[in-house]
């Protein structure tokens, strides 16, 4: 199993945006569904440890995430939000940035495309790209660092029709690579049915269904 | 330098028409600043004249301890009030404290051991004033803007923490920008002295009948001595304060409401 929880509850304020959420996630492509405000990003930041849970536990890799540091494994974990935030500068600046940050050499163009970006955006200005340019190069970016789990917040949600379906094949092709697992936070079951093989369904904060995937999303 | 000027309060009666300009203004324009206009003379009348006597005290006693006390007390006052400036940080109060007393002890401690002032309360007195006050404004404005840059920036500041940087890495760009902001309103206003405006201490020399030469130079030595200390305050400051936003598990924590 790539992350075990169990019974992990969340507060924010007065709201229970995590009920008791108990699940195992395989290696893989796994998608986390349900409608907004069901909790699908707070879970999917309890991940790589941008938070932790109130209550509950959760195991990566049959660790617990506690016994992680949270710099090393994020860079193993590596998280890319719903909306693009990229550091000011060109696209390669922000690649080398985060290769600097796990430690590994960058093969720009390797990432670039992968993300399906061609070489020539590396001297790009981040500020004069598109949205779906700024959302395939922050995936190009955790790419860059070469994690061995990619959670992906909503990534097409920014992205007109064209630059969803460029994604898509984005992820679709990366799920070929070895040793990469997507974790794909999404509000549209199409989508997931597209991209993963394994869902949770998430319902008010609780786990409504969660399997394989028609199982999951019936 | 021995200089010396007597004003009578019949003199400072005087000037109050001009603050009675101000409120005619005020009033005529419907700004609605009348009641500050006063708030502002009282309460400017009444502190000046207590610190005058405090001081008057503390020249008179000539010990170094009331100087430390008085200070001491400027402090932490002026931590109190940056801290009114500073609401979006979440525990302002400390990184403040710090920042002052850094930037007043560092300044004073180099202006005494360059040996370019006594180290008597006749100097270190107005000389502390001056940099505390100077400090208190440059260290609210770093955090207060430091507050802002990190409210507005929180989806950029996660992005960087999920690839793995220290909160440290992430904040950088917008500490960078708040000590730039606490600090740049001195440089700008020490660019421009003399031509634009007249500082102070050398106005108040040259009406106390000094040589333009002196007044010049004792300014010149405050404005390089608060350039100093501002910097040491913002520094500080922002570099204590960035931490409180981020758990020790470099999770940006929840906005403070």
């Amino acid at each position: 199993m790539l992350f075990e929880l169990r019974e992990v509850s969340l507060r924010r304020g007065e709201r229970r945006v995590l009920d008791s959420v108990s699940a195992a996630i395989p290696q893989g492509a796994a998608a986390i569904v349900g409608p907004s405000g069901s909790g699908k990003s707070t879970l999917l930041r309890l991940l790589n440890r941008l938070a932790d849970p109130d209550s509950g536990t959760i195991a990566y890799r049959k660790r617990p995430l506690a016994g992680y540091d949270p710099l090393a494994l994020r860079r193993d974990v590596s998280l890319v939000p719903q909306l693009p935030a990229l550091l000011e500068g060109t696209v390669e600046s922000n690649l080398r940035y985060a290769a600097g940050l796990a430690g590994k050499r960058l093969d720009t163009e390797r990432c670039l495309r992968l993300a399906g970006l061609d070489a020539g955006f590396a001297g790009r200005d981040v500020a004069k790209l598109s949205v779906g340019e700024q959302q395939r190069t922050m995936l190009a970016r955790a790419l860059a660092q070469q994690p061995r789990v990619l959670l992906l917040d909503e990534p097409t949600s920014a992205l007109d029709r064209a630059a969803r379906e460029a994604v898509e094949a984005t992820l679709a092709a990366l799920r070929g690579e070895a040793d990469i697992s997507l974790v794909l936070v999404s509000h549209d079951p199409e989508q997931a049915r597209r991209l993963a093989g394994w869902a949770l369904r998430l319902e008010q904060g609780r786990v409504a269904a969660c399997g394989a995937l028609e199982e999951a999303l019936a | 330098m021995s200089i010396s000027i007597q004003v009578s309060l019949g003199q400072v009666a005087a000037a109050l028409a001009l603050v009675a300009l101000a409120a005619a203004i005020s009033l005529w324009r419907r700004a609605d600043l009348e009641r500050d206009i006063a708030i502002a003379t009282v309460r400017s009348f009444v502190q000046l004249t207590a610190i005058g006597y405090a001081i008057k005290l503390i020249f008179e006693a000539d010990t170094i301890w009331l100087v430390l006390a008085l200070l001491s007390a400027m402090v932490l006052f002026g931590a109190f009030t940056a801290r009114s400036r500073a609401r979006r940080v979440p525990g302002a109060f400390w990184p403040l404290l710090i920042a002052l007393a850094a930037a007043g002890m560092t300044t004073l401690g180099l202006v005494v051991a360059l040996g370019i002032f006594e180290a008597t309360p006749r100097y270190l007195v107005p000389v502390g004033g001056m940099v505390i006050g100077n400090a208190m404004t440059a260290a609210a404005v770093a955090l207060n803007r430091l507050g802002d840059e990190v409210g507005e920036s929180r989806a950029a500041i996660e992005a960087t923490l999920a690839l793995g940087a220290t909160a440290r890495e992430a904040a950088a760009p917008y500490v960078r920008r708040a000590l730039r902001s606490g600090t740049i309103t001195l440089v700008d206003s020490t660019k421009t002295t003399g031509l634009i405006f007249f500082p102070g201490t050398m106005v108040g020399m040259l009406l106390a009948g000094a040589e333009p030469t002196d007044a010049v130079r004792l300014q010149l030595i405050l404005l390089y001595a608060l350039l100093g200390s501002v910097a040491i305050a913002a520094l500080v400051a922002t570099g204590l304060a960035y931490r409180n936003f981020f758990t020790p598990a470099q999770q940006l924590r929840e906005p403070v409401s």
